[in-house]
Formats: structure tokens, C-alpha cells, sequence
């Protein structure tokens, strides 16, 4: 679990952290999603030390990790995987080698015992024929799953996304969210995934933090999502009128309106049901 | 109104001045504070890479690669610059030399010499401040601009001392190497050179090599090469480790770091010269 406490954070005189709090919960997929600019990336960037907060606290299970030493937040980073928005690969090693790094690096396996814990990643994010290439040589979602196999590679207890679907297909970007959702059910982490897209918020919102100029605007979950009267919330997510349609639709079948597909054409010619 | 309209214009002229001056003023003063800024940063960089590895063979393995890409990948520029110079130090020299009284062993000391405290040391980290300046550069830039940098930083490893020291350790170690090798390609390469167009044979350029030879000057010559080995390590590393931006900053990163480096060989050259060759 990770908790933040009145986060701030300033660049200069503008404001990007204003007063921000709240829980991300281990075992569940928790989305920081707002428009650009409201503060999302410079969020998790505190969160993983990459900046550091002009004031607040932020707890790892119970630790303060604002108050670590430089040495005990380098042994808690070895717990953390992140999935940048650009993948973040190692231009100069192949897809074997940047996936082996944390495992040199961290681990006193031999080279056999890495190859094979390489390997079981690798199929794991569906990717079983790469190991050679490099990173020039891949497809964007194939980099971001090679990003994925990383980032998990040594079993963390966090992982952090920072938009993992930008630049992806539809179709792609879903076969991205349902391998962060699996996984970090399957390892039991706490994911923290920063996205502003809406297909990721309903296939993945167990836990969602909408922001809104350096604030907490709302939270809850993608059931919760559609029954939000929060306005700049519906602003956001429900800025095309295909999702403000989708968005009826579903209101109206939670309230049992849409019976039979005559109810169905009415709604989609226009007219609204009673 | 011509006394009013002179008041005026002298007026205006004395607040210009005074305007001018106050501006010139803030200028000197924010070049000092961004001099002071990007030292003291430079400093904490430095200071930044002295932390126990995450893993002495990891770091050995860098240290091994950037040695083969720092050394090994600029043998053949040194080689080529190397002989030339010397060549050229020869021909001229020759050409200078037009009294009949002074012996041709003269050229062979002129060559041995100058090759030994400038050309090799000196010219050489130049040209080595570009090439291998700019690849630093452009390299850190590139890996910060693509966030990898940050990538190792979440993974626990500390990148300045992940990244800069082995480039750092790996200058220290092969750019001396260069200047040796620098000093007899030069000295032989005016050996060639002699020999080609008739300006000395070789039996009196190997003679003249060996006349009123000065072993302090070798030391010297190492003084300068370790000294320009830190600068153009460290500078280029500082420049691409804190570029902010993208292709445009990366480029930009670069070019500024060679022309920086260059200037602070020419004025390390010039305070070593005059620390150490003081009679």
C-alpha cells in the first residue's frame, strides 16, 4: 500500500501539487487520471523519488519514504518496477540484456538462472522471439511490453505506469492494460498507472484518483465513474459524445429502462427514454 | 526652447548612459550567477559519484567498455593526427632553419620537443575533446531526454556514479595512453618526413633525438594529459547529464561542452606551463 499526506510541489512560482492526499491500495490496479497539466506525471514522479515533494509525506506500507536515508530508499527502489511512457529501454543492449540488467545488477544468479527467469518474462508478456533485437527494432507496444517485463522482472512490490498505452492502437492498448492487470493481480502489487485513456479508466479503475489542477478532485471506482456528478469529472471523461451515449445507456440499463431493442432504437435515433 | 530642447536631449542622453550601465550591470551579474550555478552544480555532481556500487562487476564491466570505446575508438584520429604533426613540425621547421651554422640535428630537437610539451599532450586532448566530448555529451543527453537515466535512478542505482565514473576512470586511464602514443607517432612521423623530402637523414634526426633530451618535459607532458583527461571527462558528462529538452538541447548540449572544454585546455595548458616550467 501507498499513502500520500498533503502533498505539494512547486516549480518556480507555479504551482503543480496542491494539498494532495490519498491511498493506493496493494493487489489493485490505482489510476491518477486529469488532463494535461494537472499534475499526474509530477505525482508519481514524488511518489518514486524522482522529485521530491516541497512538503507532505508519502508511506510504503508503513514507512515514511520521505524520511528515508539515500541508502534505504535505494533498497526500497529494488522493490519498485516502472513502465515509462516512452518504455525507456537501453538503446545500446538488446531486448535480452536490457531485461537481464536488474538481474545482474541485483541478483548473484548465474548467467543459466537468468536467461531462464529472462525467458519466463518474456512469455509472459507474449513476446517469446525477441531476446536478440533491439530496442530500434521493436513496435511500440512490443517495446512497452519488453518495458513491462522489465519493470517486473524481479518481482516488485510496486508498479508504477506512467501512461503505458500512449502512441498504442486500440486494440493494442488493451492487450497492455489486461497484462498489468493480470499481472498485478497475480503478484499481488500495488500498480499505479497514470493514463488519461477512458477504455484503460473502465477496464482497469479499481481504484481512481481524478485530478484537477494539483488537486483531488474525485475518487472512486469505474462503477462509481459513471454515476459521478461531479461536473468537471463528466467534463472530462465524457468529453465525446460516443462516451456520453455509452454513459446513458448504461444509466438507463442500471435503472432497467432498455427492456427490448425497440427501447434500444429509440435511444439510439436520439430520443431519450422516460 | 533651444536651451530646453539641449536640456532635454543631454537629459535623455545622461538617463541612457545610466540606463545602459544599470543594464550592463545586471547582465555581468546574472553571467557571474549562472557561472556560480552551473559550478556549484558541477561540484555536486562530482561530489554525487562517490557512493559504495551496487555491484562491483557491473561497474568493472562499464569501466571495460567505455576504456574500449574511449581508447581503442579514437587510436586511429591520434594515429593520424600524431604522425602528421609531426611531419608538419619537421617540414617547417626546416624551412625556418636558414642559417647554415645552426646543424640539422636541430630540427630533430625542435620536433622531439615541441612534439613532446604541445603537440601531444595539448593538440590531441583538443581534438579529443571533440571526439570523445561530444560522444559523452550526446550520449548522457540522449539517455536523459529518453528517460533513461531516470529508468536506472527508479531501479536503485546511483547514475552519476553508474555513468560518469567509468567514463571519468576510463579518460584517466587511456587519453595518457594516447599522449605517449602521441609523442612517438609525432616524433616518428618527423623522422618520415625528414626522411622523404631530404630535409635530415635519419641517422642525424636519430641523433638529434637524443641531444639535450629533458626527462622532466615527459613528466609534464603527463601532467597536462592527465589534467585535460579530467576536463574532457568531466565537462561533456556534467553538460549531457542535466540537459533538459530534446534533439535540439542535446545538440546544443553537446557543441557548448567541446567549446568549453577547449577553452579550459588552452587555460589549463597556460597555468600548468606556468606553475611548472617556471626556471
Amino acid at each position: 500500500m501507498i499513502e500520500f499526506k498533503n502533498l505539494k510541489k512547486s516549480f518556480g512560482e507555479k504551482v503543480i501539487l496542491n494539498d494532495v492526499s490519498h491511498v493506493m491500495d496493494s493487489g489493485k490496479t490505482n489510476l491518477i487520471i486529469g488532463q494535461s497539466g494537472s499534475g499526474k506525471t509530477v505525482l508519481q514522479k514524488c511518489l518514486v523519488g524522482l522529485f521530491e515533494p516541497d512538503s507532505g509525506e508519502i508511506i510504503y506500507d508503513g514507512v515514511s519514504f520521505t524520511d528515508m536515508t539515500v541508502e534505504e530508499r535505494k533498497e526500497l527502489r529494488q522493490q519498485i518496477g516502472m513502465l515509462f511512457q516512452g518504455s525507456a529501454l537501453f538503446d545500446s543492449m538488446t531486448v535480452e540484456q536490457n531485461i537481464m540488467f536488474p538481474l545482474d545488477m541485483f541478483t548473484t544468479k548465474n548467467f543459466s538462472e537468468k536467461l531462464k527467469r529472462v525467458n519466463e518474462v518474456l512469455d509472459r508478456v507474449n513476446l517469446p522471439d525477441v531476446n536478440k533485437k533491439y530496442p530500434a527494432e521493436l513496435s511500440g507496444g512490443m517495446k512497452k511490453r519488453v518495458g513491462i517485463a522489465r519493470a517486473v522482472v524481479l518481482n516488485p512490490k510496486y508498479l508504477f505506469c506512467d501512461e503505458p498505452n500512449s502512441g498504442l492502437d486500440p486494440q493494442t492498448s488493451m492487450v497492455i492494460d489486461k497484462l498489468i492487470l493480470e499481472l498485478t493481480r497475480e503478484f499481488n502489487m500495488t500498480a499505479v498507472i497514470n493514463t488519461h485513456d477512458m477504455n484503460s479508466v473502465m477496464e482497469m479503475g479499481e481504484n481512481i484518483l481524478y485530478m484537477y489542477e494539483g488537486k483531488k478532485e474525485w475518487t472512486g471506482n469505474k462503477n462509481d465513474i459513471i454515476f459521478s456528478d461531479n461536473e468537471r469529472l463528466n467534463d472530462f471523461i465524457f468529453a465525446s459524445e460516443f462516451l456520453q451515449d455509452a454513459k446513458d445507456m448504461r444509466m438507463l440499463e442500471a435503472r432497467g429502462k432498455i427492456s427490448d431493442d425497440r427501447d434500444m432504437d429509440e435511444l439510439l435515433k436520439g430520443k431519450k427514454l422516460d | 526652447m533651444s536651451n530646453c530642447i539641449r536640456c532635454t536631449i543631454y537629459s535623455t542622453i545622461n538617463n541612457l548612459n545610466w540606463y545602459t550601465f544599470v543594464q550592463l550591470s545586471l547582465t555581468q551579474l546574472k553571467i557571474k550567477m549562472l557561472f556560480f550555478n552551473h559550478f556549484g552544480q558541477y561540484i555536486l555532481m562530482l561530489k554525487g559519484m562517490f557512493t559504495k556500487p551496487e555491484n562491483m562487476r557491473m561497474y568493472w564491466k562499464e569501466l571495460m567498455h567505455q576504456c574500449v570505446e574511449i581508447g581503442i575508438g579514437s587510436l586511429g584520429i591520434v594515429l593520424i593526427i600524431s604522425v602528421f604533426m609531426g611531419a608538419v613540425s619537421a617540414v617547417q621547421t626546416s624551412y625556418q632553419l636558414v642559417s647554415p651554422l645552426i646543424p640539422a640535428t636541430t630540427i630533430a630537437q625542435i620536433v622531439r620537443d615541441t612534439v613532446i610539451l604541445e603537440f601531444a599532450p595539448t593538440v590531441v586532448c583538443i581534438v579529443l575533446a571533440g571526439v570523445v566530448g561530444s560522444k559523452i555529451a550526446s550520449e548522457l543527453g540522449n539517455m536523459r531526454v529518453s528517460e533513461q537515466i531516470d529508468a536506472l535512478e527508479i531501479m536503485g542505482i546511483n547514475t552519476k556514479s553508474y555513468l560518469i565514473m567509468p567514463k571519468i576512470a576510463a579518460c584517466l586511464i587511456t587519453i595518457p595512453m594516447l599522449v605517449v602514443l602521441s609523442m612517438v607517432l609525432g616524433i616518428f612521423g618527423g623522422r618520415l618526413a625528414g626522411a622523404a623530402t631530404h630535409i635530415i637523414s635519419t641517422d642525424t634526426y636519430d641523433m638529434g633525438l637524443l641531444l639535450n633530451f629533458v626527462p622532466y618535459n615527459v613528466f609534464f607532458a603527463l601532467v597536462k594529459a592527465y589534467t585535460f583527461a579530467f576536463i574532457i571527462s568531466t565537462i561533456p558528462s556534467y553538460y549531457g547529464y542535466y540537459v533538459k529538452g530534446g534533439a535540439l538541447e542535446i545538440g546544443r548540449s553537446s557543441t557548448k561542452s567541446v567549446v568549453i572544454s577547449c577553452i579550459m585546455i588552452l587555460f589549463a595548458d597556460y597555468i600548468l606551463a606556468a606553475l611548472l616550467l617556471d626556471k
